[in-house]
Formats: C-alpha cells, structure tokens, sequence
C-alpha cells in the first residue's frame, strides 16, 4: 500500500486515480501508524508552501517523514509536495522545508519573456542516467511558479521555462516531480510505474 | 519551452456529450469517458466540458461525469457553463476538475473570480469572455448567457479586470467567427496579448489547418480551442500538430 499523506491539500483523487490504474492500492491517511507501515509515501500538495508546512506541522508529520525519509523509506512529492521535500523556499518569506532534499525554492523571475505559472504541457531533458531515462525529450503538464534551486547530483531531468527547472529530482529514496505525473497521460503514468518499481525492487541505488 | 495546446470542447448535458463525436471506433458518440479517451490517444492537450444543461438539478450530474472521465483519462480538465459559486466550483475541483470556467456569473458578480482565485489557486479559475465586434462603437463588446445577452463591458478592459481579479486563464469566443470556419479574430488575439499577460485560449471560427496555423504565428494565444472540426473528424489534432510542427510552432 502507498499512504498519500492527508494534510487537506486539496485534490488527491486523480493521484488515487493514477495509482489505481496503474495496480497500485492507496490510502489517504495522516495515521502515522499506517505512514510507517506503507510501502512508499505519496507527498501530494497544491497552494502555498508556508500554508502546507503548516498543516503538516499541525498533524504533527514533520518530525515523522522527515524520520522516515532518512531511514530510507520511499517518498515521492508531487507539484507542491516536491518543494516541500527541499530545504526552504521563498514563496511569502522563507520558510523552512522538510530537508529530505538539498536547496532552496524560489520563484520563477518574470522578467524572462516566459509566463509565470507556468502551466502547460513542457518537454523534459534527461540530465544523468536513471530508472526515469524514458522521461527524455517527453512532455509532461505543470503548473507552478516556483521552482527548485537544487544541486545537479539531485537533479534527473529539467524542463526550460525561462531559467532551468528541476523537473524530476531524486536523493536515494526521496524522489520528487515538479510535473502533475497523473494529468501527464502516458508519460505521467510511466513514471509512476518507475516509482513503483522501484519500491517493490527496493532499488534507490542509481542515485 | 511551453507547448502550444490543442483543446476539444465538449458540450454536455445530463452527463452526456450532445452533439454527438463522429469517430472512427466509437460505438456511443454520446459517452464523455470514451470520447475523452479518443481525444487523449489523438494527443489532445486538454479538454473543455461545457455544461449546457438547463436546470440546477441537471447540472448536479456534471460532477459525476468529471469523476468518470478523470478516472480512465489524464489529462487536464476544465470545466465551465452554469458555475455560480465557490460551492459549485468546489465540486467540480473535488471531482477532479483542473479548472474551471466562468462567463455570466463573472460578469454579473465579479468579486466571485477574486473569491475562487483565493480558495482555489489563479491556476483553477479560467474566465470565458464572449465577444463580438461591434462596429459602431468601434470595439469588442462583451456578451453574457451564451452570447445572448450583450453588456457595456469591452472586451479588452474586462479581461484586464478579471486577470486583476485573479483570473489565471482567459477563454476568449469570438462570436463573429464562432461557428463560421473562416479562422480565429486574430485582431481580438493581438489586442488581447497586449493587454494581458495569463495564457489566452482562442476559440471560434476554426476550420483549416492554416487557421491554427496562423493563431499561433500572428497572436501570442498560448492554446486554440475547437469543436466541430474535431468532432467530425475533418481535422485530427495529430495533423494540426504537423502542420503546427512544419511551422515551427511547439507542440507536444
């Protein structure tokens, strides 16, 4: 079972709908019982950054996937639950992340001819060997407007939208997607079907 | 860099497409989630539902539609017609809804775009804004109730209101060529990206390959919406894109 922490983010139904079409049986839940017990944590998130580390610290989930992600539990963040994994970000002052990832999120700078959001459909680029190679020269669908400042060992793949954003990152078994994976069609879906590959492989190695 | 998006729309009542989708392969032109399921395979970038249900109670079945279809189809989704409230928004968001889109109910209670961009994300809410030319006056006014209606509001001063507002999207019909085949306004297109920096979606009045063509060459539009000429097979998205390709335009 793959728990997607419930910390009252918003949509997660298309997420459940992706996993389930992809065989995988999900469960939203803020039990930490059952965070500790899964196979993999879903780290869903759409909003602000300061308002949903808020709501983990309220249901007390700070200390505890940040426990998790260090003894080597698979994490994957999504969209907003992505930048959560870094260590801080500047959407509305700064603000302090989970840490699972190293670097900062900032905002994407407007005065680069580009729109921010950026929403849409953008084309990936490989940047080093791994499990999510087929993401290469694929596109996938975002919407965002900030993005992670990370060190190129974290980063798998980007997209260009004025500066390079860090489109899939991953640190051993912490992985994150800037992209919504299950709005990206078939290539969204393929790399959900890595993710759970991976955790039943219990193979982070790559990285 | 950003695609160019490629976005059927879909008229829905009671839960199913009216009209009718003449596909190759389709057995029931009228079922949302296997016509969502062909535009998908076709490389559409996104769909528009839109709601032309006549009554409130019909409309509750919108929700289940958005949640049939997001189950088998990923791809973003918005919806629009008859959204009056952040309650109604909220259903169709919790549903799997995207996006959605309002027309009458902005112009009538503007503050509700300010109101949903604040619960929801400037990413949720799309404004659709009708528009014709209006000759004498000299520019495009505005018009509420699928285009039946016309306001004082010009077209290009209103999208400015609802982006300051919060919306994050504009879904712009130009009700001369909607429905004509002779292109997109590309004069409507050009003033608008002058005046607005969120993505416009251009809708109406497609009918050739050149006529994607030249939105996207001649106006900063960031998607061009369609119906019939999907619908009815006479363009498939995978040839828009090619020729959009061979252009040298963006696409997926």
């Amino acid at each position: 079972m793959f728990a997607i922490v419930d910390y009252d983010t918003g949509n997660t139904r298309n997420l459940q709908q992706a996993f389930k079409a992809l065989q995988v049986s999900t469960e939203l839940t803020a039990d930490p019982k059952k965070l500790r017990a899964a196979d993999a944590i879903i780290l869903p998130g759409v909003g602000a950054f300061a308002a949903a580390m808020q709501a983990l610290t309220q249901r007390q989930l700070v200390p505890l996937l940040q426990q998790l992600g260090r003894q080597g539990k698979p994490i994957l963040g999504i969209c907003l639950g992505m930048q959560l994994l870094f260590e801080s970000s500047t959407e509305y002052g700064k603000h302090a992340g989970l840490g699972l990832l190293h670097g900062q999120v900032i905002e994407i700078p407007a005065d680069l001819g580009v729109k921010v959001p950026q929403m849409g459909w953008n084309e990936n680029d490989l940047q080093q060997s791994s499990p999510f190679a087929s993401i290469d020269h694929e596109y996938t669908y975002f919407v965002h407007s900030y993005y992670a400042m990370s060190p190129a060992s974290q980063v798998v793949a980007t997209v260009q939208h004025g500066v390079q954003v860090p489109s899939l990152v991953q640190r051993q078994n912490v992985i994150g997607m800037q992209f919504h994976p299950e709005k990206s069609g078939r290539v969204g879906l393929a790399q959900l079907a890595t993710f759970k590959e991976m955790v039943s492989a219990n193979d982070f190695s790559s990285n | 860099m950003l695609a160019k998006r490629l976005i059927p729309c879909l008229d829905v009542a009671d839960g199913r497409v009216k009209k009718g989708v003449n596909f190759v392969h389709l057995t029931d032109v009228g079922d949302p989630v296997a016509i969502a399921a062909a535009y998908q395979a076709q490389g559409a970038d996104e769909l528009v539902f839109l709601d032309i249900s006549a009554t409130n109670e019909h409309r509750r079945t919108m929700a289940d539609l958005v949640e049939k279809v997001s189950a088998q189809v990923f791809m973003p989704l918005t919806i629009g017609g008859g959204i009056s409230s952040i309650d109604d928004m909220q259903r169709l968001l919790k549903a799997g809804a995207d996006k959605v889109a309002i027309n009458s109910a902005a112009v009538a209670t503007p503050s509700l775009i300010q109101a949903g961009a604040e619960k929801f994300g400037n990413q949720c809410m799309v404004v659709a804004i009708d528009t014709a030319w209006d000759e004498q006056a000299g520019r495009y006014r505005v018009y509420t109730h699928g285009g039946q209606q016309p306001t004082d509001l010009d077209a290009i001063d209103w999208a400015k209101q609802v982006v300051r507002l919060g919306a994050g999207e504009l879904l712009v019909t130009s009700m001369d060529r909607d429905g004509t085949k002779a292109g997109f306004d590309l004069q409507l297109y050009q003033q608008l990206g002058q005046a607005v920096t969120v993505p416009i979606i251009a809708s109406g009045g497609a009918g050739r390959l050149k006529d994607f063509v030249d939105v996207f060459k001649q106006s900063p539009v960031d998607g061009a919406l369609a119906a019939s000429v999907f619908h009815y097979g006479e363009l498939t998205i995978g040839q828009v894109k090619q020729a959009l390709k061979a252009e040298a335009v963006v696409v997926r």
